[in-house]
């Protein structure tokens, strides 16, 4: 079985943003960069169904200029068996990413793609969920634990006010939501290793791909800052600034 | 124009977060239609007729559109598309789910989670866990968005009432079953709508510790919530996460018990009326935000707050 999973660079979740002070956009210029934690999680994932022996290769794939690549090589370390890279210099919408990616699924035909629900730069949540209607497959987003039974996957999902499980015919579509597992460190020894691990280019342009945005970013801005308030000294001061000031108890 | 906004619903009740939809899609202006899908919607569909600004209800009732599985759902709407400027539906786990497989069938960008009407193509949603707000332009020949309910003050009850037409169900989509679901314990309040939210962090220390925020909810009728680190902890459930990653909350009032205040968290809260802070650390981010803040050890503080309720 052959797993296919996309993941994507974005600013480290760590880094406290910066928007531009002229509102074209969120400074990603000399900030440390990451592979999007969710994926991490679906990478993970499917790395250890390999290593269950159910799966028998791991593919990663990742949209983006020539930098993305340092993602590509982490993953490869963690354990994925090798990479394809798509050269794309700007940013495309998820409609974009998710028919560049589906070229990428009919040409190595994987019984399964896992990837993270969300990336946490353009917070959409829709990649693979677009991926899995363009290639007809069913699909399970939010996986919160994930079962290869024969043919089939499956899923339980992380949804409002509780679980839901089901069942999907291979191949199928699983998006990550971050109870489904912790994502393993890099070791040195794979590190190293994963120098010599493929990495396979296409370039986005010749893929035969519509690439024209249909979606205008006009203006990027920060949100209204929240004033700080004052500090209670006890408890019988708070419950009275609730009861008489802000009127909400 | 002519809108299309899809319900959220149990197959009993329609949510709260489909009127909140419903008054985003009156910004839009136009005529809206509210499609119902699900199954046996009984009662529902006459209960929706009353939504104001509606003015057609579309009922899907099929075995099919039971437990929402967005292969069908998406399929449906997909079908439905072309008479219509807009398809809205809540940002919700359902919303979520099915909405981008619409949007892909019919090879158009979505919008994802919208706070903000500016014109019938034009909208305002964040970025980066709510540390940025984009303003985009769509020029799609229609326009397919969630929204973020909690934005959108929810739409009362119409003078007239909306025709009801039934839709015929397509044929089902077979590689995908539903096999259980498992409500986590509901004689809790629902958090996203709740009036008051009570949530704990890291310095509970404890899932033990964590009945202690249990306790203060049940005291003030108010939904738990959690900060994901207490919910990487092992405290309580995922599902109890606010934040960026889990739910987003706007409650009248919003009181964050050992919580540090990460970023995270606070694209999670920060919309809410009136935030208190309780925690022992002074310099803590959550005390910049909150209205009003108590430095000190929770386990005292709590206690006593419970006391004095």
């Amino acid at each position: 079985m052959k797993i296919l999973v996309p993941v994507k660079r974005v600013v480290d979740y760590n880094v406290r943003i910066t928007v531009q002070a002229d509102g074209s956009g969120v400074q990603t210029q000399n900030v440390k960069m990451s592979m999007n934690p969710f994926d991490e999680i679906a990478l993970e994932e499917a790395i250890r169904l390999k290593e269950k022996q159910i799966a028998t290769e791991v593919v990663i794939v990742t949209i983006g200029g020539e930098v993305a690549q340092d993602i590509l090589r982490t993953g490869l370390a963690m354990g994925a068996d090798r990479a394809i890279h798509i050269v794309h210099d700007s940013e495309i919408p998820p409609l974009h990413a998710a028919k560049l990616l589906k070229v990428i699924a009919e040409t190595e035909k994987p019984h399964l793609i896992i990837t993270g629900k969300q990336a946490i730069d353009d917070d959409a949540n829709q990649t693979g969920q677009m991926l899995a209607a363009l290639l007809g497959f069913p699909q399970a987003t939010f996986a919160s634990h994930l079962e290869v039974v024969e043919n089939s996957a499956v899923v339980t999902r992380e949804v409002d006010g509780g679980h839901v499980t089901v069942k999907l015919a291979l191949p199928a579509v699983v998006t990550t939501d971050l109870r489904l597992n912790e994502p393993r460190f890099t070791s040195l020894p794979n590190i190293m290793k994963a120098r010599t691990k493929p990495i396979t280019k296409y370039l986005a342009s010749e893929m035969n791909v519509d690439l024209t945005s249909r979606l205008k970013i006009v203006k990027v801005e920060e949100p209204k800052k929240r004033k700080g308030g004052i500090k209670v000294k006890d408890v019988a001061e708070l419950v009275d600034k609730l009861r008489n000031e802000a009127k909400v108890i | 124009m002519s809108i299309l906004v899809i319900a959220s619903h149990d197959n009993k009740v329609l949510a709260k977060s489909t009127l909140q939809v419903v008054s985003a899609a009156s910004l839009i202006g136009g005529d809206i239609h509210l499609l119902l899908a699900g199954s046996p919607l009984a009662s529902l569909a006459e209960e929706a007729s009353h939504s104001e600004g509606v003015s057609k209800i579309l009922v899907a009732d099929d075995a099919i559109y039971q437990h929402q599985l967005p292969e069908n759902l998406a399929l449906l709407v997909a079908s439905l598309a072309s008479t219509y400027t807009h398809i809205l539906t809540a940002a919700d786990s359902v919303g979520k789910d099915f909405l981008p497989r619409v949007a892909a069938l019919l090879d158009v960008t979505q919008i994802s989670e919208i706070i903000e009407v500016l014109s019938p193509d034009s909208f305002k949603r964040t970025i980066y866990a709510g540390n940025a707000i984009e303003t985009v332009v769509s020029q799609e020949p229609i326009k397919i968005m969630t929204v973020r309910s909690i934005a959108f003050a929810a739409a009362g009850k119409g003078a007239g009432k909306a025709s009801i037409e039934a839709i015929s169900a397509l044929p089902a989509f077979t590689q995908s079953e539903f096999i259980s679901s498992e409500a986590v314990s509901r004689d809790r309040v629902e958090l996203t709508g709740a009036n008051i939210v009570v949530s704990g962090g890291r310095g509970l220390g404890s899932k033990e510790q964590f009945v202690l925020i249990e306790k203060l909810a049940k005291k003030l009728g108010a939904a738990i919530g959690a900060s994901r680190a207490a919910v990487d902890a092992g405290y309580v459930a995922n599902d109890m996460q606010v934040g960026q990653t889990g739910k987003i909350v706007a409650p009248s009032l919003y009181i964050a018990i050992g919580i540090s205040g990460a970023i995270q968290h606070l694209a999670g809260m920060k919309d809410s009326k009136v935030i208190v802070a309780i925690n022992k650390d002074e310099n803590a981010p959550i005390f910049s935000i909150a209205d009003y803040g108590l430095v000190g050890d929770l386990f005292q503080i709590v206690p006593e707050l419970i006391e004095m309720l």
